[in-house]
């Protein structure tokens, strides 16, 4: 699909002929419906908890109170069972910063192998890992949770020991890394394939060992598909809520966002001006990322997007 | 004194925020540090060293953590959902038969169909109507922007969104803060109970899901339609064609292995949602499904039996979804 993309980007505006202002108008109405919801979020979270629970967020407009209190609330008084979100915002970036670049960081070395070194079993080994991609997350918790709790003994013999990493980063880590890596992998062999044979054989040619041919020409080569996949695992990290779950061991140190907000919906289901303005932290991080580089993430959905 | 000394014990968030971010650098620092010493030793072995150990440095790690976290655990949970509550003793089928006979799963079963059937569907006859409608259009950036970013939001944000539209005022003096409510009030009906009552509540909670994959179809529909050859257009529109009938008639046939794609990537992810359901209604009042039950109960009931069982059944109904991508890929390569 890569030259799918290509194909549009260049596309002549020829079919410009016909533009119905019907069509512009009915694409008008769904998308401003599809950002009513988001945008009520918005004003809500600014509104003072007295008016938010007395009147609808749309009489924002006739009577306008702007407040910051919720946010200020939301974000820095914690109760005595629970810390303020800015922690957990924290603990977000820092489930989120390794989630990104450990997976990108190993699919770029497999994706260099298996798209150019020469060896038996290669596309066995690469179609091995592109179906990995449809095995469903829910597949692998249990035994992988296990894993992490008590390492690996078969028999007598341990195979994994139990490193002791319940309740830290770590197991968090590790498993976004593992869930992310089929996809990873898949992607950027696709875009290192595309690398001239030539240039390849021309650097062999001149002595260039394996490792400075992927330092010196593969890396730089790959920054813009490197780029695609980040900011996709950077999403999926950021707004995942069940390996955080799972692998977060209940620990309230390491419970990124979603975790938090998601407790916040079920204990307190009316405390709306505590709940919206944290929502919007919530998302507000993806936003910037999105509209910032939305190139990016599109080149990647249409590069391939089936993931596990 | 007493309150304060307790106080002092307690480490502040601030605290753990520097002690966490320590961790993390102390993590990348020393993945960084791994791969650059190993890089630098690497390259200054001989030619003939290199040729094996290329493939330690830069397959096998992925490898090794593909097989031991994904391939590994796989097989595990197959063989644990055959086994009991503490996977101590083999049960046989029982953990399968209890899931299609208890109703309380067998409501989550059809619960998983509905969402299955319904929201792939919907997601990508909006998302294509989206892209057809502007596909003409000079500056479409906007209006794609708008319906492409839910895509950006997490579902638990989604949730939280959802759940203020569908917010119930049971009191009847008091004024409506949910939308929907509103709406249905300015009309003169009576609102119902949005989330509470069955089956009305799953069908809104489907509603999420489609905001946020309407999108996805839509960006990926569009660039296949812009994919179509500008003669072939032209050519409908000389036979003229009306919009309606280009439409369906050139437009849909032409995309319809990304229309597959499309569909079968949604119906995926829809099999899967989990967040949805947990943050709006936590699976209560009839809206449960099977990722949510799931994680109920392995990880709250503790019963790694029927969990692994409930994930086994998820993936079994992957598997036709994926085999029928396959063949389309496959049928769509042969005719061309």
């Amino acid at each position: 699909m890569t030259s799918l993309i290509n194909k549009s980007l260049v596309k002549s505006k020829a079919k410009n002929v016909f533009s119905s202002p019907w069509a512009a108008l009915g694409a008008w109405i769904i998308a401003i419906l599809w950002t009513i919801p988001t945008f009520g979020l918005l004003v809500t979270s600014i509104r003072p908890e007295k008016d938010i629970n007395n009147s609808g967020w749309w009489t924002f407009f006739v009577n306008p109170n702007i407040s910051f209190e919720n946010y200020q609330q939301v974000l820095f008084e914690g109760s005595t069972t629970n810390p303020p979100l800015y922690q957990f915002f924290f603990n977000s970036l820092a489930v989120t910063l390794p989630a990104v670049i450990f997976p990108i960081t190993l699919a770029v070395f497999a994706a260099y192998a298996l798209a150019w070194f020469e060896f038996k079993g290669r596309d066995f080994i690469f179609f091995s890992i592109f179906a990995l991609q449809v095995i469903p997350l829910q597949l692998t918790l249990i035994p992988l949770l296990q894993l992490f709790a008590k390492g690996l003994v078969i028999g007598d013999v341990t195979i994994i020991p139990d490193f002791n990493i319940t309740g830290t980063y770590i197991p968090i880590w590790i498993a976004h890394t593992i869930f992310g890596l089929p996809m990873a992998i898949f992607l950027l062999h696709n875009f290192l394939r595309q690398i001239p044979r030539e240039l390849i054989e021309a650097a062999r040619v001149d002595g260039a060992g394996w490792f400075t041919l992927f330092s010196k020409i593969v890396l730089p080569l790959s920054v813009p598909a490197i780029a695609s996949f980040a900011i996709f695992q950077f999403l999926w990290v950021w707004n995942d809520l069940l390996v955080g779950l799972t692998f977060g061991g209940g620990a309230k140190e390491v419970a990124p966002m979603t975790i938090r907000l998601a407790e916040m919906v079920g204990t307190r289901g009316s405390g709306w001006e505590l709940l919206t303005a944290g929502a919007f932290v919530s998302i507000v991080v993806p936003l910037i990322v999105f509209f910032s580089l939305q190139r990016y993430f599109v080149r990647g959905l249409l590069a391939g997007s089936v993931k596990g | 004194m007493f309150t304060l000394a307790l106080h002092a014990a307690r480490k502040t968030p601030a605290d753990i925020i520097a002690e966490n971010f320590s961790l993390l650098a102390l993590a990348l620092l020393s993945f960084g540090a791994v791969i650059f010493l190993f890089f630098l030793l690497a390259s200054r072995t001989s030619v003939k060293t290199q040729e094996w150990l290329k493939y330690l440095v830069f397959l096998v790690p992925s490898i090794l953590l593909l097989v031991v976290g994904l391939i590994y655990p796989a097989i595990r949970t197959l063989i644990l959902a055959f086994m009991d509550k503490e996977a101590e003793t083999f049960v046989g089928f029982d953990n399968f038969v209890w899931a299609f006979t208890i109703p309380e799963i067998t409501v989550v079963l059809a619960n998983t169909a509905i969402w299955v059937v319904t929201a792939p569907i919907l997601s990508t006859v909006i998302g294509l109507a989206i892209a057809y409608m502007t596909d003409r259009m000079k500056r479409p950036a906007a209006i794609k922007s708008l319906i492409f970013m839910p895509m950006a939001i997490s579902f638990v944000g989604a949730g939280i969104i959802w759940k203020f539209v569908y917010n119930y005022q049971p009191n009847d003096n008091k004024p409506d803060i949910g939308l929907l409510s509103a709406i249905f009030k300015g009309l003169g009906l009576t609102p119902p109970n949005w989330l509470l009552e069955a089956p009305l509540n799953s069908f809104l909670l489907i509603v999420v899901m489609i905001w946020i994959q309407t999108g996805f179809a839509m960006v990926v529909l569009s660039a296949a339609l812009k994919n179509i050859p500008d003669e072939v257009v032209e050519a409908a529109m000389l036979d003229g064609a009306a919009p309606w009938k280009r439409f369906y008639l050139v437009s849909v046939p032409m995309i319809r292995a990304t229309i597959v794609v499309v569909l079968t990537t949604i119906t995926i992810g829809t099999l899967k949602v989990f967040d949805i359901v947990r943050t709006m209604t936590g699976g209560n009042f009839q809206t449960n499904v099977i990722a949510n039950e799931m994680y109920s109960q392995a990880f709250r009931q503790m019963n790694f039996g029927r969990g692994s069982a409930l994930a086994i059944i998820l993936f079994v109904a992957i598997i036709p979804i994926i085999i029928y991508n396959i063949r389309q890929l496959r049928l769509e390569r042969t005719e061309r």
